[in-house]
């Protein structure tokens, strides 16, 4: 049994040796950012004091605080020199407008974000909305692929929903014209469209992916869907490369369902995407296992990739871990943390896998505290066999 | 850059069926097909989706503001909510459906899905003994294919309706096994399979007509012929258990009509 002092301070000799040499690569190396979207989905990572880096936590409503307290815990023993700028923000806390406007400030600053998910408060505008709108927090991207120790219905699942995360039907604009009509406006603009469409094929691009499906319904919304969509095949044509499709969304739904294999990179407006990402999340093992990534033009967000708070269960950590852990990781990554980054995203997927302690939505009845524990011990086995 | 131009379309022959018999709640039951093995049937589906039919976000009402930015228009009136709503809940009350489950957006859509919630609660008020509850769409979704046994009727406007309903199609082995019916004012009713033209199959008669047929004997029901609508649904249930005599969209080998005759064999006896 290894005590916990030996690890962090062996995880700490670990990632001193390594932040020397990432700054030595990045000395040496030209910069890379040719072809680039316009927002780079790897960082310029920004250093603070003592080559540590400040990143927003965020842990939110429900079971969002169990799940940020894993998180630390793992960061903490692995002496990850990363540092968190915690705000509590979550329902009670939203009636202090400043608590809001502070973390979108903190968020600005750090450029990196990891959280949970924040309950909408009645009285307020719903504020996971306001953060991607305000930040600018444009491309949603979820990427879902089968584990082998989760029993599902399919298996070899590995697609990537990246979803338009500013407008469409989250305009928030509705207005009732006349007693008893509301009407609720959906927006699509072509700049927006265009600027979803080539981070998708830049995305599909720099991650080696062969084709992009561009989800629609402008058979029935043939202005607004058709807007989005005509946007994705005039960018299809800057990557002639990559596979293009189109598709329309009910299809994909049921496609989904039957033949889950054949979808890459997937492209799509807000409510689709929200629709798509769930769907494919469940496919594959579920909220507590799916992780997601955001990005805006300075910043990017790691937070599970489907978000639901799961209040009925606040303060009972029986929630799965693992989504937010490997949002962390994927955070890491982004940070250049790699060998950090991948060791635990490693970590993660072989403890699932090896289905010896699993959380409730796995089909065992492990705490998130026993999860957390696991991953760290499967952290110290990969380290020493290195 | 040039201007991008969407394209329009003429206005569908199906919509105008609609408007013109004021059709205003779909209902797209969802069974498992005895013979028709997808990764679901071991626990089964039997889920029935009621799905407003007029408004929603089918209005057409779309325009563009000014270029490269257009805006479409989801309407959601009191009385369409409430009439489907109504519909849904005196269907499960007559079918001995037990559960209701509203899927909304409310969280985002606050007063549009916020007013259909409210006509949904008002009427689950006069059905006591039904079990409403309401659900996040993305909630359904992620749900839904984890364990879809857990679904009995779902009641939703219209896109998500449209949406979700080929997405429990699939789960029973596609949209050529799925029927429809649609409810208008006055005891109109209209029933219809949901698959396409399949323009490719007429020729060699090779088409299924299991949801046409199923949307039949729901016709039957509605217009209270239970037991024969009984007695031909044990015979096509039959017929696709034994795997001998069926299509091949459900991996076999007959012709259209040999399908049927293979049906009205089994309900001679």
């Amino acid at each position: 049994v290894v005590s916990t002092q030996s690890t962090g301070q062996t995880f700490q000799h670990y990632f001193k040796q390594i932040n020397l040499r990432t700054m030595l690569r990045r000395i040496s190396s030209p910069a890379v950012s040719i072809g680039r979207a316009a927002v780079s989905t790897s960082a310029v990572p920004r250093t603070k004091y003592g080559g540590k880096t400040t990143v927003t936590l965020i842990p939110g409503d429900g079971v969002g605080p169990e799940l940020a307290e894993s998180v630390t815990t793992i960061f903490k023993e692995m002496a990850v020199p990363v540092e968190f700028e915690k705000i509590e923000l979550n329902r009670e806390q939203m009636k202090d407008e400043g608590s809001f406007d502070y973390a979108i400030k903190s968020l600005k600053r750090n450029g990196v974000g990891l959280k949970g998910v924040i309950n909408r408060s009645a009285d307020f505008r719903h504020h996971n909305l306001e953060f991607r709108g305000g930040l600018d927090v444009y491309a949603n991207v979820v990427r879902c692929m089968s584990f082998e120790g989760i029993q599902t219905h399919h298996t070899g699942i590995d697609l990537i929903a990246i979803r338009e995360n500013t407008e469409g039907e989250y305009s928030s604009l509705e207005h009732e014209s006349v007693s008893g009509v509301v009407e609720s406006l959906k927006i699509i603009t072509q700049e927006k469209s265009m600027r979803i469409a080539k981070f998708a094929f830049d995305y599909a691009r720099e991650h080696n992916r062969k084709k992009v499906t561009c989800i629609h319904k402008a058979n029935i919304m043939k202005l607004s869907d058709g807007l989005f969509k005509a946007c994705c095949k005039e960018v299809s044509e800057d990557y002639p490369m990559i596979e293009y499709e189109e598709q329309i969304v009910d299809n994909t739904c049921q496609q989904l369902v039957i033949n889950p294999q054949q979808f890459d990179v997937m492209v799509m407006p807000n409510l689709y995407g929200n629709l798509v990402s769930n769907l494919a999340a469940g496919l594959v093992g579920g909220a507590g296992v799916v992780p997601s990534k955001s990005y805006g033009e300075n910043i990017a967000v790691f937070e599970p990739g489907a978000r639901h708070t799961w209040m009925e269960m606040k303060g009972m950590y029986v929630a799965n871990p693992a989504a937010m852990v490997l949002s962390s990781a994927f955070m890491l990554k982004h940070l250049q943390l790699h060998e950090a980054g991948d060791l635990l995203i490693k970590a993660v997927k072989n403890v699932i896998n090896r289905r010896e302690v699993q959380t409730r939505d796995l089909g065992g009845s492990s705490t998130t505290p026993e999860m957390t524990r696991a991953f760290l011990n499967e952290l110290d086995t990969l380290y020493k066999n290195q | 850059s040039s201007g991008i131009n969407a394209e329009y379309g003429h206005v569908s022959l199906n919509l105008t069926i609609r408007r013109t018999f004021g059709l205003y709640a779909n209902v797209r039951p969802a069974k498992s097909v005895p013979g028709v093995i997808t990764p679901y049937s071991k626990e089964g589906v039997d889920c029935v989706i009621m799905r407003e039919n007029t408004e929603g976000e089918y209005s057409g009402i779309e325009h563009q503001v000014v270029p490269g930015v257009v805006q479409s228009v989801k309407l959601i009136t009191r009385d369409a909510s409430r009439n489907v709503a109504e519909y849904a809940f005196q269907y499960a009350q007559d079918h001995g459906r037990k559960n209701i489950v509203a899927l909304h957006k409310a969280n985002i859509m606050k007063m549009s899905d916020g007013m259909f919630l409210e006509q949904c609660r008002e009427v689950a008020a006069r059905y006591p003994e039904i079990n409403y509850r309401e659900m996040y769409l993305d909630s359904a979704c992620l749900k839904i294919v984890s364990d879809p046994s857990k679904f009995d009727v779902m009641l939703m406007p219209n896109l998500y309706g449209d949406i979700f309903s080929d997405l429990t199609a699939g789960l029973i082995g596609g949209l050529g096994l799925a029927p429809s019916g649609n409810m208008g004012k006055d005891g109109i009713a209209i029933y219809e399979a949901v698959h396409g033209t399949a323009d490719d199959l007429v020729e060699a008669n090779k088409g299924n007509p299991t949801a046409l047929l199923m949307s039949g004997l729901m016709m039957l029901r509605h217009m209270g012929l239970k037991s024969q609508a009984d007695k031909i649904e044990a015979a096509v249930l039959e017929t696709l258990t034994e795997r001998k005599v069926i299509t091949g969209d459900i991996g076999g080998t007959a012709t259209n009509p040999e399908y049927a005759d293979e049906i009205c064999r089994k309900i001679r006896g």
